[in-house]
Parts: structure tokens; C-alpha cells; sequence
């Protein structure tokens, strides 16, 4: 294949757009002269065909990595920064990794890679390098217990829902993401930066989230995108006022129409949209109406590279974004003989719209009865004193398990916590059958969120 | 407020969100006639267990669900601190 067909990030990188940039708290990169810098100490063609791990501390330099060895190694891995180190050689040898680039070469002298490469700023110039291949980027999935599985996947994939939407209207978007962007989430806004034209704030680990918000601010953000816990996070801590972004996207978990309802209020003049996207399946779809769940026109015929169907309540898709194959041994079949992956997000048909009901994997069971945690925690969220809530199981000696609840409440509401708990019961009377009624509501100031910006479900 | 008491708030406070009819509560009130199901229950043991930090009916195996509501509120009330 000759570099003509092929393309890669260096392709969406040059020096005619001035003033991009891409930052996290501590530096700030220009990504307008890139093309011609190095944050790698590698001699030119020491990469090529290599197949490369990604570990490095942070976000900046994961970024500056993946521009340049796009397009000149074989494969990259990425490694997500709360990775088990347990897991490595078993990720080493399914990925035939030969090279690592790191910002801690002390640590890999003798793991017995071939190449160690060090990455570090300051950037030092070089000669642009030019597209040789098609590289293969390669995720690790999250949610799991033990080492993770690694996808496959191609820049065409990743970007297949970028080039879709097509540029976004106006002055270049300045993205950010409450992600890593080493997690598929991140990546798809690390990606949307880069094609688009636009410029890029990292979120950095440990910094407090008011601080996080106003360098987004101070920086100019106009796009921005989290889980919905990331948002529900945001919106009780008080920080969103002073921070007015153009465009709000959640992904990752469901989002329900309180959270979508709470994030259209306190940014008036930004668009809302929740998108649906795996790290198998890529991205299926995003929407943009203010609703929770999303229009069953869109489940049938093949949308932009996207089909979907549902079988046994279960989203199955085929998709042009679809990562390719599981890499080594450990990965199984990705698609069913068709094609399709089962995503194992369970959905309802209600009316002329399809609603989130939870994982396959995540159903709690009252007395022989499946309860999708997330369809209880949708109801609770509608109070308007409510923030964010996570159901679960409690065991009984009376009926083997009962529904119970924990609810984080808005500022000032903790004097009405006896009604709200009422109310909040009345609410899931009134919505819920029974079984899955909350019962006991427990009031918290915080719940737990994985690395991966979802709510942590321990006994799920 | 006294174990007893406590135990019949509970009950109360379950039946009018069970939209449960409960006649007089007497120690002879047999469990059945209460109106109370099972998951009616199992909230109730569920809530005194987070209000009084025991629940009777786990910690002893052998222990017979009771009868009565007397026998009940004396389960809650004979659980050694």
C-alpha cells in the first residue's frame, strides 16, 4: 500500500493552522510546529514496524507519543495510567510487544524488550517524519477483573463517527474530556481535536475539580465530554458557573434525563448530547434531542457504516468502527458469525424510543427477579434534590436480597431529608413494580467513581 | 424511644407506603394477619437492622422466624448488645 492511502494524525497536523495547542495543568505544546519537534529519543527509523506499549505518567506526553508513531509502527498499545503492572507481561507477549516508550526508562531495563525509548519535554526538533503504514492502535477494555482483553482497532475506525459529524461549525473547537485519553472515551476526543482542526485540554490526575474547571475555562474550552458521573460531579460541586462550553457530551454509562436536564441548565447555551460508543463496538450513535434513550429508527438499516439490532433485549451492532479482532490469546471471538457484537447493554422499547435498562452483567436479583440497578437509580435521580444515586443489593434473611440505596443530595437539602426520602419512595411506587423499590435509602456524601469515570459498581 | 417502639414505628411507617391496612398491633397479632408480604419484611428487617445495628434473623441460624408479633419485637429486644 503506498502512503497515499494511508493516513495518519501527522496528516491532520501542519504549520497552516496557527494557535493550536494541546495542555494539561503543567505545559502547554503548540501543536502547530509539531510536525517538526520529537518528545522521543529514538533515531529516525528506529520505530518503524515496531510494535509499541504506550506507558508513560501522563495524558500530554501519551498524546504527543501517539502523533508520532501513527503511521510508523506497526502497532501501539495503550496503557491506561491505572493499569495493574501485574498485567504487563501477559499484555507484552499477546500483543508481541518488542519496544516501550516511557517516561521511566529505569523501570523496563530489564524486562527484556528490544527497544526502551524515553519520552520527555522539552520537545527537540527533527525532521518531519513521513507516513509509512497503517498503524494499529490497541486499547485494553475496562470493567473487567483480571487482565484486560485488548481490542484492535484502525485510525480509520476510531475516526469513522468523527468524519461522519464532520467539522464543527465556527472557530476551531478547543476539546476537552474528563477521560483519559488512553480509555476509548478520551481517545475519541483526542482524536476529534486532532482531525478537526481544533486544540485539546488534558485533565490531569489528582488536580481538585475546581481547579480542573477553571483552567478548562481560562483555556477556552468550547466542546467537552465525561461520563455522566464525571458530569454529576461537576454539577454538585459548584463549579460550573463561570465555565460556558458550546457543546456538553456524555458517554460511557446511560444518561438519564436528569443528568441531561441538570447539564442543560447550568450551560443554557450549549448543545447537550449523549453518545453510545464501546471500546469493541466503537462509536454507535449520538444524540442530540434533550432526551434520554434514543429513536428506534435508529435500531435496523445501516446508518453511516452502523447497524444495529436488538436480540434477547440486548443492543447488538456492526459497525465500519467496530474494533477488528481481540489481539492474543486471551480475547475470544469479538463478533458474532454476522458480524455483530453484543454490546450487553440491555434495552426497552417504549413507544417510538429505546431506553438503557443497564448491563447483562450488572443485574441484581430480588427473590429470583432481575433488577437492572440503573433503571432504579434513572427514577431516583429525577427528584430535584437528588445529584446521583446507586442501587444495589443487600442481602435478607427473608427474601434472599432486597433493593437499598444510597443518594447524594444537592447543597441544602439535608433539612428535608425525611420528606425527600419520602418523596423519592413515592416516585419509585409510582414507576417501579415492587421488588424494586429501594428498601432503605441511605443518604451519602459521596459514591465511589472507577478510573474510568463510572460509578462503581462493587457488587454488580 | 424503646426497642418496641421503635419497631412498631417501623412497621407503621412500612404499611402506609405498603398501602398495608394494619389492625391494633398486640403481642398476639399473628405475622400473617399484619397484611405484611414478605418484601414487606424484608424491608422491615432491612431498616431496623441500620436503626438498631442488629438483625436477629441473620445471626443465629437456627433461629425460627417468629409467629407473633410480640414474638417478633422479642427477637429485637433479646439480641445480647
Amino acid at each position: 500500500m503506498s502512503p497515499r492511502d494511508v493516513f495518519a494524525l501527522r496528516d491532520y497536523l501542519g504549520p497552516q493552522l496557527k494557535g493550536r495547542t494541546f495542555s494539561d495543568a503543567r505545559h502547554v505544546v503548540s501543536l502547530t510546529d509539531i510536525l517538526s519537534q520529537t518528545c522521543l529519543d529514538a533515531r529516525p527509523g528506529e520505530l518503524s514496524g515496531r510494535s509499541v506499549l504506550v506507558s508513560v505518567t501522563g495524558q500530554l506526553m501519551a498524546g504527543l507519543a501517539m502523533i508520532e508513531v501513527d503511521g510508523i509502527v506497526r502497532r501501539m498499545l495503550l496503557c491506561p495510567p491505572d493499569l495493574n503492572p501485574d498485567y504487563l507481561s501477559a499484555l507484552i507477549e499477546d500483543a508481541e510487544i518488542d519496544t516501550v516508550i516511557t517516561d521511566q526508562p529505569e523501570r523496563w531495563s530489564d524486562v527484556g524488550l528490544a527497544r526502551v525509548v524515553t519520552a520527555g519535554l522539552p520537545l527537540t526538533a527533527t525532521a518531519p517524519a513521513q507516513t509509512e503504514c497503517a498503524s494499529e492502535w490497541l486499547m485494553l477494555t475496562s470493567g473487567t477483573s483480571g487482565v484486560p482483553k485488548i481490542v484492535g482497532h484502525t485510525l480509520e475506525g476510531l475516526c469513522g463517527a468523527i468524519v461522519a459529524d464532520g467539522p464543527a461549525r465556527g472557530t476551531p473547537p478547543v476539546w476537552a474530556t474528563f477521560y483519559d485519553i488512553r480509555r476509548y472515551g478520551g481517545l475519541q476526543i483526542f482524536l476529534r481535536a486532532i482531525i478537526g482542526g481544533g486544540s485539546m485540554v488534558l485533565s490531569q490526575s489528582g488536580e481538585v475539580l475546581a481547579d480542573h474547571v477553571a483552567r478548562l475555562a481560562a483555556r477556552g474550552v468550547t466542546h467537552i465530554s465525561g461520563t455522566p458521573s464525571h458530569w454529576r460531579k461537576l454539577l454538585m460541586s459548584g463549579s460550573a458557573a463561570g465555565f460556558a462550553p458550546r457543546y456538553v457530551r456524555l458517554s460511557g454509562e446511560i444518561s438519564d434525563q436528569a443528568v441531561l436536564d441538570g447539564l442543560a441548565q447550568a450551560f443554557p447555551n450549549a448543545s447537550v448530547g449523549h453518545a453510545y460508543a464501546s471500546t469493541e463496538a466503537g462509536v454507535g450513535f449520538a444524540v442530540n434531542d434533550g432526551r434520554e434513550g434514543f429513536p428506534a429508527s435508529l435500531v435496523g438499516p445501516n446508518k453511516n457504516g452502523v447497524e444495529m439490532k436488538v436480540v434477547d433485549g440486548s443492543l447488538r451492532i456492526r459497525s465500519t468502527r467496530a474494533a477488528h479482532a481481540y489481539i492474543g490469546k486471551r480475547g475470544g471471538t469479538l463478533t458474532d458469525a454476522e458480524g455483530f457484537v453484543d454490546s450487553g447493554d440491555m434495552v426497552e422499547l417504549r413507544g417510538d424510543r429505546y431506553y438503557f435498562v443497564g448491563r447483562r452483567g450488572g443485574i441484581i436479583n430480588i427473590g429470583g427477579l432481575k433488577v437492572h440497578p440503573e433503571e432504579i437509580e434513572a427514577v431516583i435521580n429525577r427528584h430535584a434534590n437528588v445529584r446521583m444515586s446507586r442501587a444495589k443489593s443487600r442481602r435478607s434473611p427473608i427474601t434472599g436480597s432486597i433493593v437499598v440505596a444510597d443518594v447524594i443530595l444537592t447543597d441544602g437539602s439535608a433539612e428535608r431529608a425525611k420528606e425527600i426520602r419520602e418523596e423519592i419512595l413515592a416516585n419509585c411506587r409510582a414507576s417501579l413494580a415492587s421488588h424494586k423499590v429501594p428498601a432503605v435509602i441511605r443518604f451519602v456524601e459521596a459514591l465511589d467513581v472507577t478510573p474510568a469515570g463510572k460509578l462503581a459498581r462493587s457488587d454488580a | 424511644m424503646s426497642v418496641r417502639l421503635r419497631v412498631i414505628a417501623a412497621m407503621k411507617q412500612i404499611a402506609e407506603e405498603q398501602q398495608v391496612k394494619l389492625p391494633p398491633l398486640t403481642d398476639e397479632l399473628s405475622l400473617h394477619e399484619t397484611g405484611f408480604d414478605s418484601l414487606a419484611f424484608a424491608i422491615l428487617v432491612a431498616r431496623l437492622e441500620d436503626d438498631l445495628g442488629i438483625d436477629p434473623f441473620t445471626i443465629s441460624e437456627d433461629a425460627a422466624f417468629p409467629l407473633t408479633v410480640g414474638d417478633f419485637v422479642r427477637a429485637y429486644e433479646n439480641v445480647p448488645a
